[in-house]
């Protein structure tokens, strides 16, 4: 066994020009070059990608799922965000 | 947290999975739900990666361009499979090199089926038709498993993977109308993977010991008699068609119940093979650590060149 481990990488794909990146795995690498180096070949194998961004996983932070309660419920009352809560006439067909 | 507190948690974690809802990394899991899911996933990343190993054998004899253009796209797309099943199983919390010395030691297992020898080019087209074959009926209900990260892993690898059953049957279709030299080597090829292929597929149900649990969690559709009865329901016909006979007597179709019959699976031979006396078994690990342990150097250079460039960086 190596002595220093190479450390985890989330991979990140642009499908194509117009649509967003999207996490697609993660990865080991040395460094940010090996990471998309090695991104390159593990997952636009078949097109999948015309840009990729990488960033080491310990550099994210995430919320927490039992949390989830005090983060997203109060959005699910909320339904005034939404056009359907308000009444319009027939006769205005588009708005 | 009491007893009580993670019995209703399971309870809740149950109920989540019946409603077909995905488990992610961070949520609560029961820790045998974390263990199964290490052990399975594992295994199977390990299988991707020793399985280059019998096809690796004959790259740089590939008869012709075209067949070596796809055995090499087929053996890198089973090191991507490897990689995206290593990293799905991280998240749930063991290493990379932890998992690499469950390997290297033998305390993980592997399929059974890569410690077989490859000894002509038609094992190339027998792989591929019936080993991969095998492991698509195998991997597709995983697609809708429970576990997210290896259900998002395993539709990746399916999709990737259609090619590679196609190319080993083209390997097969050629030789078997070929001379008759080839079509007995395609025979020969078929004779010697079709009973281990169909061992791949697991125990018999009544001494599988994970069925029941595996079920529940989604880890398994379909039990391992259905997959076996599937996968010999669909390969036959395929036989047929090429004119290549399946090496078993017994086999005949049964019109009653609509698929075939077949003879005794020689389930010692399967014991023997998981319990490390196959033919390659020594060898595959042998290349698989020598590999490991030769290419030592060469991960502590980049992680040294990686420090230095970002050393340089922060000067």
């Amino acid at each position: 066994m190596g002595t220093k481990n190479w450390p985890l990488w989330e991979i990140f794909v642009r499908s194509k020009n117009g649509l967003e990146h999207r996490h697609c795995g993660s990865l080991h690498a040395a460094d940010s070059d090996m990471a998309l180096e090695n991104a390159r070949d593990v997952y636009t194998r078949r097109n999948e990608g015309v840009s990729i961004w990488v960033v080491e996983s310990k550099h994210i932070t995430a919320s927490n799922p039992e949390n989830n309660g005090e983060l997203f419920e109060p959005a699910q009352d909320k339904v005034y965000r939404h056009p359907t809560f308000y009444d319009l006439p027939d006769e205005v067909k588009h708005m | 947290m009491s007893e009580e507190q993670i019995k209703n948690l399971e309870e809740q974690f149950e109920a989540r999975i019946a409603r077909d809802e995905k488990i992610e990394p961070k949520d609560w899991m029961p820790e045998k739900y974390r263990k199964t899911h290490i052990r399975q996933m594992s295994q199977h990343a390990h299988s991707e990666i020793v399985g280059m190993l019998p096809e690796g054998n004959w790259i740089t004899r590939a008869p012709s361009l075209r067949r070596k253009v796809a055995l090499l796209a087929k053996v890198q797309d089973e090191a991507g499979h490897g990689l995206y099943l290593y990293s799905a199983t991280e998240t749930l919390g063991i290493s990379r090199d932890e998992m690499y010395e469950q390997l290297h030691t033998g305390k993980a297992k592997y399929s059974s089926i890569f410690n077989y020898p490859t000894v002509t080019w038609a094992d190339m087209g027998a792989i591929g038709w019936l080993v991969d074959g095998a492991a698509i009926i195998n991997q597709v209900p995983l697609c809708n498993t429970s576990y997210g990260p290896y259900a998002r892993a395993m539709i990746r690898v399916c999709k990737e993977e259609s090619f590679h059953q196609r190319q080993g049957y083209e390997i097969m279709i050629k030789l078997a109308n070929g001379t008759p030299e080839q079509k007995d080597m395609a025979q020969d090829a078929l004779n010697r993977w079709w009973w281990p292929s169909l061992m791949m597929l697991g125990p018999t149900d009544d001494v599988s010991v994970h069925t029941a649990q595996s079920m529940k969690w989604k880890l398994k559709r379909k039990s391992n008699d259905d997959l076996r009865q599937q996968f010999i329901d669909q390969t036959v016909p395929q036989a047929e068609l090429i004119g290549l006979t399946i090496p078993d007597p017994d086999l005949k179709w049964n019109e009653e119940k609509g698929s075939y019959d077949f003879g005794d699976i020689d389930w010692d031979e399967f014991w023997q093979v998981v319990k490390g006396h196959g033919p390659m078994n020594k060898e595959r690990m042998k290349a698989r650590v020598g590999a490991w342990e030769r290419g030592e150097w060469v991960r502590d250079a980049a992680m040294a060149h990686a420090e230095k460039k970002q050393e340089r960086k922060e000067k």
